[in-house]
Parts: structure tokens; sequence; C-alpha cells
């Protein structure tokens, strides 16, 4: 790809001034407030999201600028992934107020951590060199530990945000150990340059390989693949809630753009070696994630499964190794992000005083109570199976495409005969709704934001199913 | 007569209920005493502007009519196009005569949650005339599973006692068979691409070049998704539990329109895109049908529970309907017996309308009786007719028709085949003739036990005959059943043109 570099970047990174500007303006607004004027914190984090989204659009590019000597790079892809990133980081926050008054979290630290972990999603989304990489994945990783164990009187959350670090800590050495030899191998860490100089070694250079693997392994991590998936499910479930929502979005979407910027632009002429892995890994998360979720009770551990799952389907797109796998696999990434921040706004909108919501048997009769909502997480969950006519559909169609194209005929296969093992565990959750009478009369208590945004999202999986344009388009526009 | 309407007549039908449905749904439970009379309009009304279809239907072409296209996913060139040719054209007909009937079957017996019973099967009815009026087959793809959420919510919410077990089981086996048909669907899809024009319309997957190995891997796709959908031995175990546990509107859906899409996508998929995997697998289907008519025949004979027994019944003649359709590669390559091959197929197609009136009829019967017994045991009744005798004439009727008895429908579409099979080979026809013995065994026993001998016990005794809501019910399908069955030519006059052009597009090999 040919770049423009230019070296005053300010432009190319002004987003993510605006936002870091911003979070250092909330920290010090934050110390002067009490309890009651919280709501000011609140409202300016939503502000700074609205705000650096602007920004993002002001000075969005029609082509790949390199900014700060190509360490940062600006492009239409992530122009994309960022807006949805903020996107997902504000429905996230109107989710959570609730929650997190009732559970005695609602503090500034909450929003700034949660700003922080976007700024490494954009920087992880920008990233032009290696270490910029790494910055990007150290930022987010450092603010998500915190966050999860932000309620610090709840054992469980202590219990896997430790859990949580020190399997992360091992994967960030891991994914630095890789960039270290593949710098010893070329000699360099710009990722352009990568490019080039894995041709000249020659992709099957044993050195290349050996850091290659390290990669992968810290990626994998990062998405929750098997077999680097054993965090994800204790995670999910001992963390607030709210937060287990934030992990479920955003950095989903600096994984996807972890695996793109590192393999696809980095190291793109060693697909044959990284597309076997990916293969395993994908297969693996596919049977692993499907199968245990079954055996769940607890709705976040199964939605955790679930994700696993997805995540399978996800590098399906990105080991096809071509465009139109990348853009499947951002397409499927996107699409994910709606449905699960949804199917987690819907255990938020469930819980109230001294009660959690996140066990199986919480949805029972729950159609009795409220038909609209049961008739979203329906949806939601239909869609999450792969069922049209939701947007869920597209997604799956999309990567099976890309796999199909390059002859891995016998990978779709396995991916769809694995979606009709999920569709059981989602097709559970319907029947407890629909079928199941309540246990108790207790209504739902939420108030009118999340009921609202909630709405939306379950009209957005079903109206984004039935124009699946709408979305597809623009993944498409901004990778060719 | 030319095709005049200028409208989008297709659009209509699937969007008009699909609209109601909706309605009914915001509209609720408490207004449902309006709500039953706008169901039963927006159905009626359906099925009013269906019959525009058939008498501005031009039986002289076999090119796809009231043709509506739209573009819908540019990115996969995949188009909202919709049109109808003699095959679904009847088929289109068919489900929205159906649909009225069920809303008016299930009146006042429905009394949970009855906005969203009728909201279920108006939005059933739209998807289902669109599976039958899809060109684009992403668009049929669509429709074709979503289709299965309000069934799957039809049998589990308004179901029998093991609803849930009968409810997902349905599903998981559709939805199993189905994805295979996605896999071959997209390979397709790219194998269009490679030839320079990507598309997902059928027309030209049916015109696409494929390979012998290519064409089984894709027919076996199929043939998962339609042998579960029709469904053929040995994957039908799906059926009896759902037909069972579904309330009878769902029964009488199921029956009488849903088995009929594993029919149509046989004739409208494997025929025409695998005629050579179809010709050299043809003995897999062929003999799992006459599996399906013998064996599950005597199957029917035993079972102790009315819908059971229905439902076995309608494997055996979906048998029928799979036999005609694959004869045609017996006749084609034995003699080049291209009238034989359209008599079969004529007559696969004939049966799948008339046990499309045939079953939905048992069923309605089988749900008068259980209105007032809440029982579906055989042994809970007996001497009906001494206490119900119009419910009585008719249940004998519907009987008769279901064992081919000439002058009613049933027997139309098993003549046919059976004509057809002794072209192909004796043993064939031979086998395809035990239904005669067979089924009428299994049903004149059935009405023997039930309606016959004395009043079994008092629960017989204190039965009040069919009311008017029932009667318009039955009488309307038995005015169907014996039309179909003294005069059939109008039918077949419609599917002539396409018939003959599909085998003739069966003989040209894609090799």
């Amino acid at each position: 790809m040919e770049a423009v570099v230019t070296n005053f970047g300010m432009q190319a990174a002004a987003a993510e001034i605006f936002l870091l500007s911003a979070i250092c303006v909330i920290l010090l607004v934050d110390v002067f407030l009490n309890d009651q004027q919280r709501w000011i914190t609140y409202a300016l984090s939503l502000l700074t999201l609205a705000g650096t989204a602007f920004v993002t659009v002001q000075f969005a590019v029609d082509g790949r600028v390199a900014a700060f000597e190509g360490m940062f790079i600006a492009d239409p892809m992530g122009d994309v992934l960022k807006l949805f990133s903020y996107g997902t980081v504000a429905v996230s926050l109107l989710y959570s107020r609730e929650y997190l008054q009732r559970h005695g979290l609602f503090r500034g630290e909450y929003f700034v951590l949660a700003l922080v972990a976007l700024l490494g999603v954009m920087v992880m989304t920008s990233a032009g060199n290696l270490l910029t990489v790494y910055l990007g994945v150290e930022l987010l990783s450092l603010s998500l530990y915190a966050l999860v164990a932000f309620d610090r009187d709840s054992g469980i959350a202590a219990e896997s945000a430790m859990k949580y670090f020190v399997l992360g800590a091992i994967a960030s050495g891991t994914l630095l150990y890789g960039f270290s030899i593949l710098y010893g191998v070329t000699g360099t860490l710009q990722l352009d340059e990568l490019a080039i100089a894995v041709r000249e070694v020659g992709p099957g250079n044993l050195g290349l390989i050996f850091g290659l693997v390290f990669v992968i392994v810290g990626i994998a991590f990062k998405f929750g693949a098997v077999p680097f998936h054993m965090w994800v499910p204790d995670v999910y479930h001992g963390a607030p809630t709210p937060v287990t929502l934030f992990i479920g979005a955003a950095p989903k979407i600096a994984s996807f753009v972890l695996a793109i910027r590192v393999l696809a632009e980095g190291l793109d002429a060693m697909v044959a070696s990284w597309q076997g892995m990916l293969i395993a890994l994908s297969v693996l998360s596919m049977i692993i994630g499907n199968v245990v979720a079954i055996a769940q009770t607890n709705l976040k551990r199964m939605l955790a499964y679930s994700t696993i799952s997805h995540v399978g389907f996800i590098l399906l797109g990105i080991l096809a190794g071509t465009n139109d796998g990348y853009r499947a696999s951002m397409f499927y990434t996107l699409t994910y992000v709606i449905m699960s921040v949804g199917s987690f706004g819907m255990i938020l909108l469930l819980s109230r005083e001294g009660f959690e919501g996140d066990q199986l048997e919480d949805f029972k009769g729950l159609h009795r109570k409220s038909p609209w909502f049961a008739a979203v997480m329906m949806m939601l969950m239909f869609s999450t199976a792969g069922v049209p006519p939701f947007v869920g559909f597209w997604a799956k169609i999309a990567v099976l495409g890309a796999v199909i194209d390059v002859g891995l005929v016998w990978l779709a296969a396995v991916a769809v005969l694995l979606s009709v093992v999920a569709a059981f565990y989602y097709l559970r959750i319907i029947k407890l709704m629909y079928f199941d009478e309540p246990a108790d009369e207790i209504g739902i208590q939420a108030g009118g934001t999340i009921r609202a945004v909630l709405s939306a999202n379950g009209v957005a999986v079903l109206a984004l199913g039935i124009f699946p344009s709408l979305l597809l388009d623009l993944c498409a526009r901004v990778l060719p | 007569m030319q095709s005049t309407i200028t409208w989008p007549i297709l659009s209509v039908l699937i969007w008009l209920p699909i609209a109601g449905g909706v309605a009914m749904l915001l509209l609720g439970d408490k207004g449902i005493s309006l709500g039953r009379w706008l169901a039963l309009i927006t159905t009626a009304v359906t099925f009013g502007i269906s019959t525009l279809l058939w008498t501005h239907f031009d039986t002289t072409t076999a090119q796809m009519q009231f043709v509506e296209e739209r573009n819908w996913i540019p990115l996969f060139n995949s188009y909202y196009a919709l049109g109808v040719d003699g095959i679904a054209m009847p088929l289109v007909v068919l489900t929205t005569f159906i649909t009225p009937l069920v809303v008016i079957a299930g009146w006042t017996v429905i009394e949970k949650r009855p906005a969203q019973y009728y909201a279920a099967f108006l939005i059933l009815e739209g998807l289902m005339v669109g599976v039958f009026a899809s060109l684009d087959a992403l668009l049929f793809y669509v429709l074709w599973e979503a289709m299965l959420i309000p069934m799957f919510i039809i049998i589990g919410i308004w179901g029998g006692p093991r609803r849930v077990y009968a409810t997902i089981k349905f599903f998981l086996y559709t939805f199993l068979g189905s994805v295979f048909m996605l896999v071959s669907l997209v390979y397709m899809y790219l194998q269009t691409c490679d030839a320079g024009q990507c598309s997902y319309a059928i027309a030209d997957f049916q015109r696409l070049p494929l390979g012998l190995n290519e064409q089984l891997f894709i027919f076996v796709a199929f043939l998962a998704a339609f042998a579960v959908k029709v469904p053929m031995w040995p994957v039908h175990t799906w059926l009896p539990d759902a037909h069972v546990e579904a309330p009878t509107g769902g029964s009488v859906i199921l029956a009488a329109i849903m088995l009929k899409m594993g029919g149509y996508g046989f004739l409208r998929f494997s025929l025409p895109i695998t005629p050579d995997a179809s010709d050299t697998l043809d003995w897999l289907v062929i003999s799992l049908s006459l599996i399906a008519v013998v064996y599950i025949g005597f199957v029917a004979l035993v079972q102790q529970d009315m819908k059971k027994l229905i439902a076995y019944s309608s494997i055996a003649h979906m048998g029928f309907v799979t036999l005609g359709s694959f004869l045609t590669f017996e006749l084609l390559s034995v003699n080049g017996d291209t009238r034989g091959a359209a008599m079969g197929i004529d007559g696969a197609m004939v049966q799948m309308v008339s046990h499309g009136l045939i079953s939905g009829a048992m069923f309605f019967c089988v749900g008068v009786l259980y209105d007032r017994v809440h029982s579906r045991e055989i042994s809970s009744y007996g001497g009906v007719v001494n206490t119900m005798p119009i419910f009585a004439a008719f249940m004998v009727l519907f009987a008769m028709a279901n064992s081919g008895l000439p002058a009613t429908s049933g027997f139309v579409g098993e003549f046919l085949v059976i004509i057809a099979s002794f072209r192909a080979d004796f043993w064939y026809a031979f086998l395809a003739g035990m239904t005669l013995i067979l089924g009428a065994a299994y049903t004149l026993w059935l009405v023997k036990r039930v309606v016959f001998g004395p009043v079994a016990n008092h629960h017989v005794a204190e039965l009040q005959d069919v009311n008017g809501r029932e009667l318009l019910v039955l009488g309307v399908l038995a005015i169907a059943v014996l039309a179909l069955g003294l005069w059939p030519a109008p039918l077949l006059d419609v599917m002539r043109p396409t018939v003959e052009n599909l085998v003739q597009q069966i003989t040209v090999s894609k090799l």
C-alpha cells in the first residue's frame, strides 16, 4: 500500500490528542466533585466521546496517511473502527449507570479508566509500528485489569482480575518477545518496512516463523481463542456486569485490528504459515466454545464461551488471507459487538437491588413480565445464533464465503455444523423466556435510558438483518 | 389470459400478512376480539389477492411471471427478486388458502396469548409465500430459515406436554439440514463470480456448468436440507414429535405447507442445478421414497395416537412426491421417455397440493375431537358417528381421500406417480402400489375405531356435533378435495409448460 508520509502528523492523531486532553480534564474536575455531583463526570465522559467522534469525522482521511515517522497510521478502516469503538463505549456507559450507582461504583475513576482503555484501542487501531502496537495493547490491558477489579469488596472480582492480570502479562510478554525476534531477523519495527523485509529474507525463514508463533500466541490470547481462552469465562463471570459488557465490545475491535495490522499488513507474505495456525485456533475455538457453553448455567459464563466460538468465526475471515476475508472479518466483529453489547445490556436491564439477573433461570417467563424486552432478547439470541433475518446471519455468510473462496470448503462445513450446536443453547434462553412460567412476579425496574438504548439495540439487529448493505457497504468502502 | 397485473402482487402477498402480524402484536391480547377479525380479514384478503395470480396466470409459458426485482445487497449482487411459475404458483395459492382456515379454526380455541398466536401465523404466512416466490437463492434461504422462528414459537408456546422437546428437535433438525445448503449456495455463488458475473439468481445457478464431483457434493447438501423438510426416511423422526405436540393450527401448516417446501426444493434446486448428480444418485432417493411408502405405512398402522398416525401417513404420502420427482431420471435414461417423466413430476405436484388439503383436513378433524375430549388417543374414542353425524361424514370423506379413493384429490397424484413408475420398472410400481392397501388399511382402521362402533364412553356420549365455524373449515376443504379429484385439469394446465420445460432442462447434461 502506498503511504503518504508526513512528518508532522498532529492532524492524523487529532482524535487521540483530544481524548487524552479530555481525560486529563475529567480526572481533574472529578477531584472537586462530591458524590451527588458525580453525574458531571458521567456527562463529561459522554460529551468527550461525542467530541472525539466529531474530531475523528473532521479529520477523516480518504487514503492511508502515515504520521510521526510512520509510527502512526490514519486510514479509513481505522476511522470507522474508532467511531464504532466510541459508540460501544458510549452505549456501555449508558447501560452501566444504574448498576454502578446501585453498587457504589459510580466513581470518576471508572469513567477515566474506560476512556483510557478506549485510547488504547485507538492507538492499536492506528499503529504503524510494532512498538505502537505494544503501547496500545498495554494501555488497553492495564485499564481493563483495573476495571475488572473495580468492585474491590467482591472476592470473585478480585480473583478474576488477578487471573486476568497474570495471564495477560504473560501474553503481553509473549507478544513482545515475538516482536523482538521479528526485529532481530528483519532489523525493523516499522510494519510497512517489515512487510518488505520479510519478502527479502524469505517467508520460510526459521527465525521469522519462530517469532510469528509467539506473535500469534499473543494475539490469540487477546482474542481469547482456544487454547488461550482460560481467562475469558472467569473474567466475564467475575467482573461486574458493566465491565463484562465493556470487555466484550471495544477490546474485541482492538483484537481484530491487532490481527489485521500485524498479520495482514506486517506479515502478509507469511500467510501460508499463519493460515495453518489460525485454522487450528479457529476450529478449536468453535468446538470448545460451543460445546462447553451448553453446560453453563450462568448467562455471563455462557456468553463468554459463546464469545470464544465467535472468535473462531472472526478468525475464519482473517485466515482466508484475502481482502474479502478481512472485510468479512471486520463485518463479523462489528456485528458481534452490537449483539454482545445488547446481550449484556439485557442482564443489566434485569438486575436490580440484590439481584444480578445473570443466571439463566432469571430469564424464566420474561415474556410474561415484558413482551417487548423478551422479543429484543429473542432477536439478539437468534442473531447471535446466525439465524436470518437477523444481522448475525450475514456475518456468518460473509466469513463462510471468504473461506470457501480460498478452497477451504471443509472448514466452512465444520463451521456451520458447529453453529447448529450453538443454536441449541441460544434456543434454550428463548425457551426459558417464552415457554416457561416466571418464578416470581417482580417486573423490570430499570430506568428509561437503558430501556431506550436496549430497544434501539434490538431494532438495529433486525434492521441491519433486513438491510445488511448499510453495514456491509461501509466495510467494503474502507477495505476495498 | 395475459398477465396484466402491473402492481407488485407478490410483495403484497408477502408483506400484507406480515404487516397484519405486526399490527396484531401491537394490538395485544386486550384487543383480541378486534384482533381476531383483523387476522381473518388480513388472511382472507391475502387469499383473495392470490386468486388474481391464478386468474391472470399465463398458462402458455414456462417463464417466471409477476416478476419483481430490486437491488438488495449490491456487494453480493443479490436481488429482492420475486416471481412464480407453474410449480410455485399453486403452492402460493395453497398457502394463502390454508392460512385463513387456520385462523378460523383457532377462533375460540386459543385462550393463551391469542394475539401472538395469530401474529405468528400471519408472519409465517408471509414468509412461506416468500419462500415459494423467491427467485434469488439468498432471499430464498433467508426466508426458508426465518420461517423456523414463528413455527418454533407456535409449537413451543401452544403445544402439548412435550412441546419443548418437540420444538427444539424440530428447529435443530431443520437447521442442521439447511446449513449445508447454505454452504453449497455460497459455493455456487463463488463459481458464478469465477465465470465473470457474480449472482445469487436461482436461474443462473441452473445454468451454471458444474463438474460431476461438484454436483454430487451440492446434491448431497441439498438432499440434507430438503430430505429433512419433506421429510424422508430416515430423517423423519422430528415430524411425528412436532405434529403430536403442535397445536392444531401448527400441525395443519406443518403438514399442508412446510413439508411441501422440501418437495418444491427438489424441483427448483436439486433437479435443474445438479441433473447429473441426480441421475447418478436417483436410486438413493427412489429407494428412500419406497421405504417411506411401505415401511412408514406399516409404522402408521400400529400407532395409538391419531396425530401420530396422520403424521406417519404424511411421510408415506410425501414419499410419492420424491418418488415422482426422481423417477424422471430412470425414465429418461432408460428410453428417453419424456412423457413419463413429465407425468412423474405432474404426479408429484398434484400429490403435494392434494396432500396439503387432505392432511390439513385430517388434522382439523383431530383438532375438532381434541378440543372436545382433550385426548388424541384412538382408544379414547369410538362410536363418534352416533353423537356427531355431520363431523363423521367429513372425517370419512377425508379418510377416503387420504387412502386415495378415486374422485378425491388423493387419487390423482398417486395414480399419476404409479403410472409413471410402471413405465420405469414394474417393481417400483408394485411397491408404490402397496400404498393403496396400506394407506387404506391404516386410515380406514382409524376411522373404524374412532367413528364407528358403539359409543365407547361418556365423553363420546356427551359430544356436540360441529359448530358453524368448524363446518365452514371442513366444508371448504371438502369442496377443494372433491374439486381437485374430479377435475384436476386446471391445475395440470397451469403446471404443464413449466414441467415440460423442467424435463427439457434436466435431459441436458451439464457435463
